[in-house]
């Protein structure tokens, strides 16, 4: 049976098992994962779209009485497949700490102040041409305890959906120029330094709104049609 | 063309932007995927994710993707009708503080394969974790299902870890299957690349 969609995007990701992220090592399976074809199970998936999701939702900044603290940003761009098509009424979820770095998770214990009027949830659906787009505040970086003086560098969580099954992805948007690149082993589990690139936005001039916010652009890629030459008998 | 955009961890703050319901932003998924009155076999189907220590993950978000009961997607590329527009066949279900989890759906049933092969009953399932870089694909099956023996898929598996697959029904409470994952070690759970 052919593949529908591509495997060959597959070594962009990291491995599950990366030593230096210390929670890999027990959490990565042991045996290799046992190759499957793509059946209706796999080259479906769940559809969600604007009837889903609230326009105000793609706006971190407004959801509480006050606005938050921190530098006000615009993150856009478009979310396209490995052959360059956009990827219409998709949903993309976010999720980030505030500009002290502190998350409002229970889990977070980083004693930085949060802020009473940011939560750091947004969702929203890619309109006809693949375009997302959210209002927010740039994150800060924060400590983590994987080893000594850890620190993440600044991102923005984001899960996506895509049109099936395997399409389904959640990454990490880095911000250009972060001085903890070269010490993270989340980002840096990511082997090829072109790939890793491709997690960091841009800053970009036109996006930036006029007297009210910085404006990067992250165009996301996910799992495109398989690209092997097909046999014209079979196609 | 365009290269991929690598996977990233989901990190141990999962549950503000993918199951926010304790942060008061609206959560728009759920892990009952099935109104009382949708056709079909009512199941309910609770389990346990542990790591290669046997430690429940408290920080793992676990999502479903099935058929109804008739074997039908909910999805373009599955041309046949459903048998009710309320049914989605998506399901997403954080873990709790001991890695347990539950879903409660109707039974899939039989869906087409490869070469014209029908597939037994099966939930697709993704399974995301601080410490996991990228998603973990498994699959449910139903221990008490005949079609099994003559799956596609499970036929890729070596006879020895097929039972990792299987949701194994409760003799106790009818509806109730049981399926735990563990990621690493004794009885690892058998994880798919497609």
């Amino acid at each position: 049976m052919d593949d529908t969609y591509s495997r060959a995007g597959n070594r962009a990701d990291p491995p599950y098992l990366a030593a230096d992220y210390r929670s890999t090592r027990v959490r990565a399976p042991s045996r290799p994962l046992i190759v499957i074809p793509q059946t209706l199970s796999e080259i479906t998936g769940p559809v969600y779209g604007h009837a889903d999701v609230r326009p105000e939702e793609a706006d971190l900044t407004r959801q509480h009485a006050g606005e938050p603290l921190g530098e006000r940003i615009v993150v856009r761009g478009c979310v396209l497949d490995e052959a360059g098509r956009p990827v219409p009424e998709t949903l993309v979820e976010i999720w980030q700490c505030n500009a002290a770095g502190r998350y409002i998770h229970v889990v977070d214990q980083h004693p930085a102040p949060l802020d009473p009027n940011f939560t750091g949830a947004g969702r929203c659906v890619t309109d006809a041409d693949g375009v997302y787009e959210f209002t927010t505040i740039k994150p800060g970086a924060y400590p983590w305890r994987n080893h000594a003086n850890a620190w993440r560098p600044a991102h923005i969580h984001f899960s996506l959906f895509g049109p099936s099954f395997l399409t389904r992805l959640v990454t990490q948007m880095y911000f250009p120029g972060d001085p903890l690149f070269a010490f993270d082993p989340i980002f840096n589990s990511v082997s090829d330094a072109k790939a890793r690139a491709r997690m960091v936005c841009q800053f970009d001039l036109d996006t930036t709104r006029p007297e009210w916010a910085l404006g990067y652009t992250f165009d996301i890629v996910l799992r495109g049609p398989d690209a092997t030459p097909q046999d014209p008998d079979h196609a | 063309m365009p290269e991929r955009t690598p996977s990233q961890t989901v990190g141990p703050f999962l549950h503000l932007g993918l199951a926010p319901a304790d942060y008061n932003f609206r959560p728009l998924f759920a892990p009952v995927l099935a109104e009382p009155g949708l056709a079909g076999t009512h199941i309910r189907i609770e389990g346990r994710i542990s790591d290669g220590d046997g430690n429940g993950l408290p920080d793992a978000l676990i999502e479903i993707w099935q058929a109804d009961a008739q074997g039908r997607y909910a999805h373009q590329a599955d041309g046949r009708a459903l048998s009710s527009n309320s049914f989605r066949g998506f399901g997403r279900a954080p873990t709790d503080q001991a890695g347990k989890f539950f879903f409660a759906t109707v039974k899939p049933g039989s869906v087409p394969g490869p070469h014209g092969r029908q597939q037994a009953p099966h939930i697709n399932v993704g399974i995301f974790a601080r410490g996991l870089l990228k998603r973990l694909f498994t699959r449910i099956y139903f221990a008490d299902e005949a079609m099994n023996a003559s799956d596609p898929i499970l036929a890729l598996v070596p006879p020895e870890r097929r039972h990792t697959l299987l949701a194994t029904p409760d003799a106790a409470r009818g509806g109730l299957f049981r399926f735990d994952i563990r990621l690493q070690g004794q009885d690892e759970t058998v994880f798919f690349d497609a």
